[in-house]
């Protein structure tokens, strides 16, 4: 889908700073830009500002006391910082949460029809996508009437990534789709993504811990540590990169690392800071 | 034999009272589904749309007294009197407006923190309510009549009296009660399993953020959920203000609705209606049958123990959602 020669940039990110309750400086100056019709990864470890990037472009954060105090995130042209979520929903772009977020007692139909809330293209439209996120999540289709609480973890991931498609999104902000599920499962999830994006041209920005199955689906990577990216390239360059096959996918040149050689790592992360 | 004729009245009437009971304990449950709430300021609430519906039917001019003593003016009515009907519509309009105000100078400013604040402001809610609703129009006891029925229905008396050789005493505005109060309660119901926005207020009851992510918005529900509770409200103050006159008690009746709740399920609409059944009932059976055995005035505390029997066995009430645990 995504074609390099004229990849026109759709969403542009611009040394943003987020900081928490006034005083949690979470974000020091981010910058990325996702091209139309692509898959790109945001990686790194735990509390590297990954989530807190999705929700600054989503606009999540003002319910958490976050607010974007420096730099601009432009969609489309537009800037688009402090537009509240239901403005963005409309505009095409949609945050799938960390941890799933479903609605717990409604049903999975329900769930999913929820997503179309800001839609007003008729109930027949709506009834046609719900067929599509069906044919894109078979799964769910057996399993409409049952409560959402009540279904798995991987089955709770495709209700929250179809109910994020039933808005019709033009870009999806997926936020560790990969959290608590098993291997097998999480390698589907992302069959999934790949097939949603040349299937229905939606751009993910995908924030992902799983360093090593985020590289293989999506063409571009940013690398965030602190805060800061850190390193950004297309995705087979990351694959490739001595450090990153070093710190994020746990090999080296003489191949997979004993655990005993992990205090060196302080020593010479340097590279990063 | 008399007996069972005589407790099947009691019956009766302990069901109609019951619709009364449930009828509060359901704005309390709205507005507790929707944001997690517990809205302490739900009695005030009903005497609020009492003391206001009132107010219009018999064109009192607002903050007449506190004009009249700021003034020395002599203010107190416009000179006209508005039909039941429009007065209600209006009434109604303002409960709209007072959710909105209620929305946007309370709730907005404490989105996301705890529960127990939320809770502390629907408290001062309360309080400032109350002092409204008196300065506006007046602490007098008022009477309330928007033309339903009343007294006892000659119609069942005589049936009854054909049937058993004894006529039940059945008050016609109980029945009237109950019947508005299911209709109510169906409409309710409907509209928040088969509509868009009730759904969304179910969303959003679930999970606030996971609402917010997917567009929908939270003040827009919430000005709706607190309308919706305001207009059940008037529909309780109209009821409890016919029967017994509108009056500063009128907001005491919230009290009677926690057991009710707990019986039910904060979270179940049809809770509240079966557990406002059951408390009516069973209050007035009791009184009835155990009642004489123990010297009597059960009714004041029956239903709190029946409400501390259940916290203790089954405390999410009858109909109370699951506690979904995954492990």
């Amino acid at each position: 889908m995504l074609d390099d020669a004229n990849s026109e940039k759709l969403l542009e990110v611009n040394n943003i700073e987020v900081i928490y309750n006034h005083v949690i400086l979470v974000l020091k100056g981010v910058s990325l830009s996702v091209p139309k019709g692509g898959i790109t990864a945001l990686l790194g470890g735990n509390g590297a500002g990954k989530t807190t990037t999705l929700k600054a472009i989503s606009n999540l954060l003002a319910s958490e006391r976050g607010e974007v105090t420096k730099g601009s995130i432009i969609y489309r042209g537009e800037r688009v910082a402090g537009q509240n979520p239901a403005a963005l929903v409309k505009r095409g772009v949609i945050q799938v949460m960390e941890g799933r977020h479903c609605f717990e007692h409604l049903t999975v139909e329900e769930n999913l029809l929820t997503g179309a809330y800001t839609r007003s293209d008729g109930a027949a439209a709506v009834k046609r996508d719900l067929e599509m996120v069906y044919d894109y999540f078979p799964r769910l289709r057996e399993r409409r009437k049952s409560q959402a609480g009540y279904t798995s973890g991987g089955e709770q991931q495709m209700v929250a990534m179809g109910r994020a498609l039933m808005s019709r999104p033009e870009t999806i902000l997926l936020d560790e789709p990969s959290m608590g599920l098993a291997p097998q499962l999480v390698e589907q999830i992302f069959q999934i993504v790949k097939a949603v994006n040349e299937g229905e041209g939606v751009t993910f920005l995908l924030a992902e811990q799983n360093t090593n199955v985020a590289l293989r689906y999506a063409h571009y990577g940013y690398i965030l540590e602190n805060g800061r990216v850190v390193m950004d390239g297309p995705a087979a360059q990351l694959r490739e990169n001595p450090d990153v096959k070093e710190f994020y996918l746990g090999m080296s040149d003489e191949g997979r690392k004993s655990f005993r050689d992990v205090r060196s790592y302080r020593r010479r992360k340097r590279w990063l800071a | 034999m008399d007996q069972l004729i005589y407790a099947t009245e009691v019956l009766l009437n302990g069901l109609m009272t019951g619709v009364m009971y449930a009828l509060v304990a359901l704005g309390f449950v709205l507005i507790f589904k929707a944001s997690g709430v517990f809205n302490y300021a739900q009695g005030v609430l009903a005497l609020f749309a009492a003391l206001t519906l009132v107010g219009i039917q018999q064109g009192q001019i607002p903050f007449a007294h506190m004009i009249n003593a700021m003034f020395g003016t002599h203010l107190e009515t416009f000179g006209w009197t508005v039909p039941s009907l429009v007065a209600i519509l209006l009434t109604a309009m303002v409960m709209v407006v007072l959710a909105f105000l209620i929305e946007k100078l309370v709730l907005q400013h404490l989105v996301g923190q705890e529960p127990i604040i939320l809770f502390m402001a629907t408290i001062g809610l309360a309080y400032f309510l109350e002092g409204l609703g008196d300065v506006m129009w007046g602490a007098d006891i008022k009477t309330l009549d928007v033309g339903l029925p009343q007294g006892i229905s000659e119609t069942i008396e005589g049936v009854t009296a054909d049937w058993f050789g004894y006529g039940f005493f059945i008050d016609r505005l109980d029945l009237w009660a109950t019947a508005i109060a299911a209709a109510l309660v169906a409409a309710l119901v409907a509209f928040a399993q088969y509509t868009k926005q009730g759904r969304a207020m179910r969303a959003v009851a679930d999970d606030h953020q996971a609402a917010l992510s997917v567009g929908i918005s939270l003040r827009f529900i919430w000005v709706m959920v607190w309308s919706i509770a305001g207009f059940v409200a008037l529909v309780a103050g109209i009821m409890w203000g016919t029967k017994s006159g509108v009056q500063f008690s009128l907001s005491l009746i919230a009290l009677k609705a926690l057991p009710v709740l707990m019986l039910g399920g904060f979270t179940s609409i049809p809770g509240a209606i079966v557990g406002g059944l059951i408390i009516g009932v069973g209050e007035k059976l009791f009184e009835f049958l155990i009642g004489p055995m123990i010297g009597g005035a059960t009714e004041n505390w029956f239903a709190y123990v029946l409400a501390l029997i259940f916290l203790v066995f089954r405390p999410q009430g009858l109909f109370g959602e699951r506690i979904i645990e995954r492990v």
